[in-house]
């Protein structure tokens, strides 16, 4: 074997760690390198690690931002402009960090929308899906938490309507909003905490989350588009999944260049169109905070609206609560809602792929309502769609149980 | 180790009270991190009452008082405002301030106020704390035909009358709050207590 001086230095600190950090490689195989996925995963399986990209994305630039902002009512809003025009690559940097929590959206309902059409929840990933979901709760409380630190009129006004929700509870809700409020009204002592939430207390529980999201997900194996179990069909010499392939180098490379492309979109929205026309950043939100005089159109940013759009369609306050939470709570139960017998949409009937389908359109509907002012017929669509949002969950059993299924193949299907 | 002469009993108690004395220790030690989270002691002097001169306020006019931060409205109804309000009962929710924890005994009454021509109003929408809109005019609007003046909350279309009085199928579920309030003299509210302390 040849070889040559840089190999050995290499190898030979390899050695070296490993003698003294001995479950350093097997991190790596169990992770990595002797981490078999299936070869079939297609465009879906991006975004992933696309997510993992934009939440060092944002660690990163949110460390940055920390450094100059300052949290308190009256510097909040002149601080985050000093960003924009006084700091060198301030501006670059905040909208890096604007524009990555739009794309962490993006990316995690895309990803969600993976595993709700390849059956990703079912037997036995149920826990990975729960972590999901727990994840995104954790992310829309980071992603609100965030925005009202620029302390803008809907950053204020915001946080005015989200604290107000938990006034809902009966009973206890003034005196918890107070609590939360940290004062009788929105205020300095308010900015501070949440603050101090964004940038420590939140992040901390997500890094957390994503660290067992990803260890429950290498427990049980990766699902694929086809829904075949790959561990059915191993080589019987050495044990790998025929199906497999080992993650590093074949899927690193694959996200590599996965997350190549998302950075160039990424990148050409932070230069040309970082306001996404006022979807990222909000036009009233360039105005500083007043307590007195409330925006004439509030809505939050897009990726809350499908949410208020429901919440705003229930004429009762407590109701309407609920409606908003358990819209979002019933994620967790897709897992033993779905009683069909194969995976993936590929091979399930034309029921489930008329209703999935038209689920996504009513979710894009809602969000869009969501954004507009409210007039009553687009509160009667609005109802409707929540309607379906629920009857789709609810109804899962039954439609999942009746829909034709076609044969599962063996081995995944694999175009070369 | 060897299992001879382990007394299970005794270690099965020490495990048993050594948790709940750790457990009822971790619970007091919780205590200040949630008390901190109540409003600080300066955020509760900044509390305090307030006083608004009314002497240049028109009749039909509104002026805006902060108190506690938030917006207090003042207005000055006219006559046939006063006259309309008793016809709104039907389409209101609460017409008569059952719901006693939205203005004080002496604001329960027609008008919700100390005086029938004088409101005085948290600005506050109940339903997400939104700062509703002035629509005095007693005219058509696009959100009700039949408008005799009031508020409009833009943000989720929660409409209250010139009393604050929350109209039905709207999400606003209760009343706009009357804060408390006294006349110091005709032109003068003070507005935070129910009476002058000294009087008292």
């Amino acid at each position: 074997m040849t070889t040559n001086v840089i190999t050995r230095v290499i190898d030979g600190a390899q050695g070296w760690i490993n003698e003294r950090a001995p479950g350093l490689q097997q991190w790596m195989d169990r992770h990595a390198i002797k981490y078999y996925a299936p070869k079939n995963f297609n465009f879906w399986y991006f975004f992933g690690s696309l997510a993992l990209v934009v939440f060092v994305n944002q660690i990163v630039t949110g460390i940055w931002l920390t450094m100059s902002y300052k949290p308190s009512a009256a510097e909040a809003f002149d601080s985050v402009e000093y960003i924009m025009r006084d700091v060198d690559w301030g501006w670059l940097i905040r909208y890096m960090h604007s524009t990555g929590a739009s794309a962490f959206f993006i990316v995690v309902y895309l990803h969600m929308f993976r595993g709700l059409i390849y059956g990703s929840y079912q037997k036995p990933r149920e826990l990975i899906w729960t972590l999901g979901v727990v994840i995104f709760l954790v992310l829309m409380a980071e992603a609100f938490l965030g925005y009202v630190l620029p302390w803008g009129q809907m950053s204020y006004w915001g946080a005015q309507v989200i604290t107000s929700l938990f006034g809902a509870v009966p009973v206890i809700g003034e005196a918890l909003v107070e609590f939360i409020r940290g004062d009788y009204l929105i205020s300095d002592a308010t900015l501070n905490r949440f603050f101090a939430l964004h940038v420590i207390a939140v992040p901390f529980v997500l890094a957390g989350l994503i660290y067992l999201h990803l260890m429950a997900l290498h427990e049980v194996g990766s699902n694929n588009p086809d829904g075949v179990d790959i561990k059915k069909v191993k080589d019987k010499a050495t044990g790998i999944p025929l199906d497999g392939i080992a993650f590093h180098p074949y899927y690193t490379v694959k996200d590599i260049f996965g997350t190549a492309f998302f950075l160039v979109i990424f990148a050409f929205i932070i230069f040309f169109e970082p306001t996404a026309g006022g979807l990222f950043l909000e036009h009233d939100n360039f105005l500083p905070a007043n307590p007195m005089v409330t925006p004439e159109h509030i809505k939050p940013v897009w990726y809350f609206t499908p949410y208020y759009a429901m919440l705003r369609a229930i004429p009762d306050k407590l109701l309407g609560v609920v409606v908003m939470g358990a819209a979002t709570l019933i994620f967790f139960a897709v897992p033993w809602l779905d009683r069909s017998k194969v995976k993936s949409i590929r091979y399930r009937g034309p029921i489930t792929k008329i209703l999935v389908a038209l689920f996504v359109v009513s979710f894009c509907i809602l969000g869009w309502l969501g954004m507009q002012s409210g007039s009553p017929a687009q509160k009667l669509v609005a109802q409707i769609l929540t309607f379906y949002y629920f009857a789709f969950f609810f109804t899962m059993p039954i439609w999942t149980a009746v829909d034709k299924t076609k044969p599962v193949p063996e081995r995944v299907t694999f175009d070369h | 180790m060897a299992e001879q002469g382990v007394n299970h009993g005794r270690r099965r108690f020490l495990t048993a009270t050594t948790a709940v004395v750790g457990g009822v220790g971790g619970v007091f030690a919780a205590v200040p991190f949630i008390k901190a989270w109540q409003p600080s002691a300066r955020a509760q002097t900044a509390g305090a009452p307030v006083v608004a001169d009314i002497s240049k306020l028109e009749v039909g006019a509104r002026v805006i008082q902060q108190w506690r931060g938030q917006p207090v409205w003042i207005v000055r109804r006219t006559p046939q405002v006063v006259e309309t309000l008793s016809s709104l009962d039907t389409r209101l929710r609460d017409p008569n301030s059952e719901n006693l924890d939205q203005q004080p005994e002496y604001a329960r009454n027609a008008t919700r106020s100390r005086r029938p021509d004088v409101a005085v109003i948290v600005g506050i929408c109940t339903h997400l704390g939104c700062s509703p809109t002035f629509f005095p005019e007693m005219q058509p609007q696009p959100f009700d035909s039949e408008w005799k003046g009031g508020f409009y909350c833009p943000c989720h279309n929660s409409r209250f009358d010139m009393a604050g009085r929350v109209f039905q199928n709207v999400p606003a579920p209760a009343n706009l709050r009357v804060p408390p309030h006294y006349f110091i003299d005709d032109n003068t509210i003070l507005i935070g207590l129910d009476a002058d302390p000294k009087a008292a």
